[in-house]
Formats: structure tokens, sequence, C-alpha cells
């Protein structure tokens, strides 16, 4: 070390390499220079908004709940759709996790599996939802259908990711005791991974209540369809009404789930 | 100089942790403090600086008195005094010159401190504390890839930094082994030295007390019962700082009371 | 000679005591029973479920093959959408660092502050993308607008949440350290809690900008920009193989999507 103290000093960089750095920060600048100056906006139409934020909110005060029970039939129709997709997304998830499991499965079977998952959760639910309503027709139909494909993406994962983080050791002491394949699942398996899929599944269903009031909205019935109804129709008062049951319901179901998942986990 | 007066501290309705303590320190003694655990050290230590708040009684340190002083010139009072933890409680993911220059946060202007644009006699001014003590090549390495000896020097330099009229450490070496324990305390010393500098030193280790230090204040539950030169510390004086219990202690304060 | 289990009577095992079966069997009647009112009430016609399988393959085979005619405005849609999603993920980011400030306990000024963040967490994320986007749309007209605000309005709510959170369990430590050096109270904030809470941030806001990536292709379904709505027009006019190309483009958006956020996740944490 020099006799001489030194006087400056520099943080490092984040990105050490100068020549990579200045490059990240030139092109994130033009990147975002570059398509904010292109984006297709219409800034007069913007400008209007702002009255026609006004009149909305003043036709949504005060919320009109006059016809509740419209309310209620849409949102017990949502409830039925995400019992009924989280029955059947939570049953076919569970081969489908077996399948898309390294540890268990042979390599065909894997890449079919996790095929089915990436394919089940890179479309968005209202994506699936509009297909499925030109497939089998509007109502709630379609909208079961949807969050069964969506919940498959969900848990599918976890649950495999769950399988291949299990304890082999039991497996093969079951083996080793001369267990059939059945039982060997049974007793070495499914208490490994139960406790999460009880877990995903009171997790999923509050998720499913949450989506199912979006797929409505394309026709896949529940209270999205009557939110989108009101909307139609410039009934601000009304869907201002069936958002605020939404979001109640939506923090009510997490409260409750969240509850039971710390309970049992 | 530091005179600290009828100094009580109580949390919440219990009994006091600090009762009626009074305690001066002079000059460039390094002193230090002793007692078993829940005695009030920390606490004593903590309400120099005000990170602990005193229910009653003074502080003064020279001729400022810091139990009243609120906001800014609470701020300025505490830029004075210069404190080194048990825990280092550096900044894991800033680098070790940052961290040191985090001592300098009460005097440098926001933009500087946002910029790590630090003034060039202070970063001099820490490369030559990190050279004196050991870890100046560490400058640009991120706090948490040192080992505990380089962290506790890095909390050190940071006190320093501050250009201090005291020094406080909380149990400087409680979480170090025994040889880089000693380093510490050495360098402690000879800072004290070197700098002219008053410390203050809580520590559990009473052999490391008696051969660093050139004052040994004993406390139990609250009360400074021991003070005087480390020579001083016999067998008698130890059973009676590190003996008791709270409550015997509150029992004690009945019969005399009585 | 009698065994150890006959001495202690012990030849019955079962895995729970009884008030345990009753609980466990008192769960799946509810369960079932949830799942039975479900079916029975529904309103579905259930002609139309048999039907479903053959009218599911029947739509595949008109989808193939992909049309790919339209494939250059496809792309140019998709890359519309992208810059959704990164421009909405920015805004929110911005706009969601004094929200989590609020909104966590060890840093939000006063009671009615924080009571002010986590009520904008909640409004934001309890209401979903596709709704904000239809308010959006009824204010701003059909457009980007309305997508880039709608998908921001929801990830302020989940980015300021999981930074709160992050805020709320940082080591206290160091913030003890640096208030005792006599640090203003931002030059603390700076210090001592920003540079722990990085590594959250960016997880997070990457994290987001992959799910708004998935959530800007279906704006266009309620008129708020991107890929969506080259996908009603086709399903609309029953362009079955343009609206294949459609999904495949958005399939291959997601995917690399996630490789993008994979990489930046590893490159940056």
């Amino acid at each position: 070390m020099s006799g001489e103290t030194r006087d400056t000093w520099q943080k490092p960089p984040f990105i050490a390499n100068p020549v990579l750095r200045w490059s990240v920060y030139v092109g994130a600048i033009l990147y975002f220079a570059w398509v904010g100056a292109t984006l297709p906006i219409d800034w007069g139409r913007v400008a209007e908004g702002v009255g026609r934020a006004g009149r909305i909110f003043g036709g949504a005060f005060p919320p009109s709940f006059e016809r509740s029970g419209l309310l209620i039939d849409g949102f017990l129709e949502s409830l039925k759709i995400a019992i009924l997709a989280t029955t059947g997304g939570v049953l076919l998830s569970i081969p489908i996790a077996f399948m898309a499991a390294r540890n268990v499965a042979p390599l065909p079977i894997y890449y079919l599996g996790r095929f089915v998952i990436i394919v089940a959760r890179s479309f968005h639910p209202v994506i699936v939802a509009i297909i499925f309503v030109k497939a089998v027709g509007f109502g709630p139909f379609a909208g079961v259908l949807t969050l069964v494909v969506y919940s498959i993406g969900f848990v599918a994962k976890m649950l495999a990711e769950r399988i291949e983080e299990i304890d082999f050791g039991q497996v093969e002491a079951m083996r080793a005791a001369g267990a059939p394949f059945l039982s060997t699942m049974v007793y070495a398996i499914f208490p490994q991974i139960m406790p999460r899929q009880i877990g995903l599944t009171i997790y999923q269903l509050d998720s499913n209540l949450r989506a199912s009031a979006v797929v409505g909205i394309v026709g896949a019935g529940g209270i999205g369809a009557t939110l989108a109804n009101a909307f139609g129709r410039y009934d601000y008062d009304f869907a201002l009404a069936i958002t605020m049951v939404i979001v109640g319901v939506i923090l009510i179901s997490e409260g409750i789930s969240g509850q039971i998942r710390k309970r049992i986990g | 100089m530091l005179k600290i007066t009828d100094l009580v501290k109580r949390y919440g309705g219990g009994d006091p942790v600090l009762k009626n303590l009074d305690l001066t320190i002079e000059g460039e003694s390094v002193v230090s403090i002793i007692g078993s655990s829940g005695a009030g050290k920390s606490t004593l230590l903590r309400c120099i600086n005000r990170l602990v708040e005193p229910s009653s009684g003074s502080i003064e340190l020279n001729g400022t008195e810091l139990t009243r002083l609120r906001g800014r010139s609470l701020r300025a009072a505490r830029r004075k005094i210069g404190m080194v933890f048990q825990g280092f409680n550096l900044v894991d993911r800033l680098t070790v010159m940052e961290n040191v220059q985090s001592g300098r946060l009460g005097y440098i202007s926001t933009w500087a401190a946002v910029m790590r644009r630090y003034p060039k006699e202070d970063i001099r001014r820490a490369y030559e504390l990190m050279e004196r003590v050991g870890i100046a090549h560490y400058a640009n390495t991120r706090a948490d890839q040192l080992s505990g000896g380089e962290r506790q020097r890095v909390g050190v330099v940071r006190a320093l930094m501050q250009n201090p009229e005291i020094l406080l450490a909380d149990e400087p070496t409680a979480s170090l082994d025994p040889k880089t324990s000693e380093q510490i305390m050495g360098l402690l010393r000879d800072l004290a030295g070197e700098l002219k500098l008053p410390v203050l030193i809580n520590i559990h280790n009473v052999t490391e007390a008696k051969e660093y230090t050139d004052r040994i204040v004993g406390m139990r539950y609250g009360r400074i019962i021991f003070d005087d030169r480390p020579a001083s510390l016999d067998k008698e004086a130890m059973d009676r700082i590190y003996s008791g219990s709270p409550h015997a202690d509150r029992s004690e304060d009945l019969r005399q009371a009585s | 000679m009698t065994s150890i289990s006959e001495q202690f009577g012990r030849e019955d095992w079962s895995r729970f005591s009884s008030r345990q079966k009753w609980q466990r069997f008192a769960i799946f009647a509810v369960c079932a029973l949830a799942i039975a009112w479900s079916i029975t009430s529904i309103e579905v016609v259930w002609a139309w479920v048999w039907d479903s399988p053959g009218q599911m393959g029947d739509l595949f085979e008109r989808m193939y093959p992909p049309d790919t005619t339209n494939l250059a405005t496809i792309l140019r849609v998709l890359w519309e959408t992208v810059n959704i999603a990164t421009f909405a993920t920015a805004f929110a980011v911005l706009m969601s660092l004094p929200v989590a400030y609020l909104a966590a306990q060890n840093t939000t000024p006063n009671r009615a502050t924080l009571w002010l963040g986590r009520l904008i967490l909640v409004t934001s994320r309890s209401v979903n993308t596709i709704i904000w986007a239809l308010l959006f749309v009824a204010i701003f007209g059909p457009g980007v607008v309305a997508g880039i605000v709608a998908i921001m309005f929801r990830s302020i709510g989940f980015i300021g949440k999981l930074l709160g959170e992050a805020i709320e369990e940082i080591d206290r430590r160091p913030v003890e350290a640096l208030e005792a050096t006599g640090a203003s109270r931002f030059k603390v904030i700076v210090y001592a809690i920003v540079p722990q809470v990085m590594p959250t941030f960016w997880a997070v806001a990457i994290l987001r900008w992959d799910i708004n990536l998935r959530e800007s292709t279906v704006l266009g379904l309620v008129g708020a920009g991107g890929i969506g709505i080259i996908l009603q027009g086709a399903i609309d006019t029953f362009n079955w193989p343009e609206a294949a190309t459609v999904l495949l483009a958005i399939l291959v958006l997601v995917i690399l999507g996630e490789i993008v956020s994979a990489f930046l996740r590893r490159r940056i944490l």
C-alpha cells in the first residue's frame, strides 16, 4: 500500500462490466422513451376521461342494492362454480401431478404432464373461458370447465413439486416390507403429500371464487356476468354495489382460508 | 466529562431497572461496567444516547444536558456519542465503506448520502481508520462477507467516524471467539489512548475487564455497588456483584426501608 | 403363556380416536353436501355437458391448421401487449413505494397513515384487473391507456403488500445503530432499510411483470388494448385458424416471459 492515503471512493457498480452496464442503462432509457412516444394513445380522449370519471362516480354513488335478488343469485352461482371447479380440478390434479413429478414418472409421461401444466398455467382464465363459452355455450358450465383448467395449472404444479421433494426412504421401507404398489402409495406417499394437498385445495377454492367473478364477464356465468351487464347498461350504482360485495366476499373468504390453512399447517 | 446524576429507568409500571444511579467519567479513561445479565448495564448505556428514554434524572456530556433534547438537537448530540454493538449492527448488504461512512450521516447532506458522494476528508479519514484496524482492503467488500472480528472492526470505525466525544461499547466482544475478543478489547484500549477518547464498555468477561480497562464499575440490579481500579476487584467484591436475584434484592430493599 | 397384547387387551388399534373420527366424518359430510348442493342446483343444460367433449374436439379440429396470414399484425400487437405489461409494472413499482412505506407498521408515521396505506392495498388487491379495466375503459375509452392504468392499479396492491411485509421483517439492529449516529429519519431509511428490502423489491417487481404479461393478454377482451382484441375479433368471426395462431403466440410469449424473469431473478438476486 502506498504512503498516500486515498481520498476518493466510488461504490462498486451493480454491473461490473462497463460496456454491459451502459448498454443496459441506455437500452432501458431508449426503450421507455421510444415505446412511450409510439404507444397508440389518443390524448384528447384521455383528457375527456377526467370529466367522464366524474360522471361515472357521480352515477355510482350511492351504490344501489335495489336488485339484491340478482346479486345474491349471481353470487350463489359463483360459489357453486368455485366448489365444483375446485373438486374437479383437484381430483384431476392428483394424477397429473404424479405424471409431472420427475422422481416417480418415466420420462415421456413426465414431459406430457409438464406440458399439460404449462398450457394450463399460460392461458389466463378469461381466455380459456371464451373458448369454452364458444364450445359449450354460455353459462356456468363453461365457468366450471375454465376454473378446472385454472386449478390444474396451480394445484398440479405445486403438488408435483411436493412429490419431487418426498422422502424416498419411506417408499423403500414399504417396498422392503413387500407392500404392493397401491399400499405403498397409501402408506408412504399420500401421508407425505396430504397436508400440502389440503392446504392447496383450500387456497384454490379461495382463488377460484375470485376468478369466478371475472370469467363471468365473458359469459361464463356467476357474478361477473351480472357485473358486466350492469356496466353495459351504464347502471354504475348497481355495478358499484356488486364490486363492493365482491371485495367484501373476497376479503372474508381470504380470511377464512388463511385461518384454516394456519390451523392445519 | 460524562456526569450521570440520579438516573432512573422504569419499563412500564414495573420495578425500575436503574435505581437512582450516579456515575461520573472524567478524562480519557477506559471504564468497564460488569454485572450479571439483567443488572441494567445495557439500559444504562442506551440511556446515555437516548436509544432508551430515561424516566428521570440527568445525564450531562461536556456541559450538555442530554435527557431533555428532542429532534434536531438530539441528533446533534448523538453525533458526539459513538456506539459499538454486541451484534455489530452493520447493514449487511452495503459495502464496508458505506457502513463506515454511515457514521458520518449526521454531518453530510442528504444528497451526498443518497448518491454516496462522500467528502474527500471523510474518505481519507475512513481509509486511515480502516488501515489502523486492518480492514482497509475490504473497503469494497459487502459487510456480510466478513468474519465476526472484522465486522466488529467495521463497527468500531463507524463509531469513530462520528468524531465522538465518548465511545460506548455494549458487549462488544460477546459474539466473538476468545482470541478475536482480546484483539478487539486491545484495539478499543489503544484507540482510546491515541484519540484521547473516554470509552465506556459493558462486558461480561471479568478477566478482560481487568486486563484492558482502567476502572471497573460493578452493577447489581440497577445500582452501582463497586467502582474502583481493577486491582481492587477481589473475590469478595466479585461475589457481591454476581450473587443474588432481583427478588432477593427487592426484599433487601424492604428490609432497609423498614 | 399369553402375549402382551392379550394381557393388556390391546388387539384392536385404530388410527383415530372416536372424537377425531366424528370430526373427520363431519368435515367429509360438509364437503359432500356442498358438492351435492352445487351439482343439483347449478343451472346447467345437462345435454350440453354430455355433448361437450364432442364440441371441444370439433373446435380444435376447426383450429387446425393455424392460419398465419396475419402473423405480422399479430406479432406487432403482441409487442404492444408486452409494452403495456412493462409500462404498467414500471409505474406500479414507483407508485407502490410510498404505499408500502405507509402500510408497514415500523415505518408509517402514525396510525392514520397506516390505515390509509392498508386501505389502498386492500382496494387495489381485491378488485381484479379485468374489473379495473372495465372501469377505465368506461373512463378513458377503449385503448392501451385503460389497459396500462388497470394493470397498474391492480399491481400497486400486490407489490405494496409484499414490500410492506418485507419492511416489517427487516433486522432492527442496523436501524438502531444508525439512529445512534444521529442520522435523520430519511437517511436511516436510505442506509438501513432500503438495502435490506432491495432483494424483495427486485423479486416482487420481476414476479409481478411475469403475472402482468399474462394479464395484459386478456385486456383486449374488454377493449383495453393488446392481443386480446385480435383474439376476440377472430373468435367473433369464427375465424378459428387465426384464433389458434393467436393462442400459440400467447403461449410462446408467456413461456418466453417466464424464461426472461427466471434469468433476471438469477442474475439480480
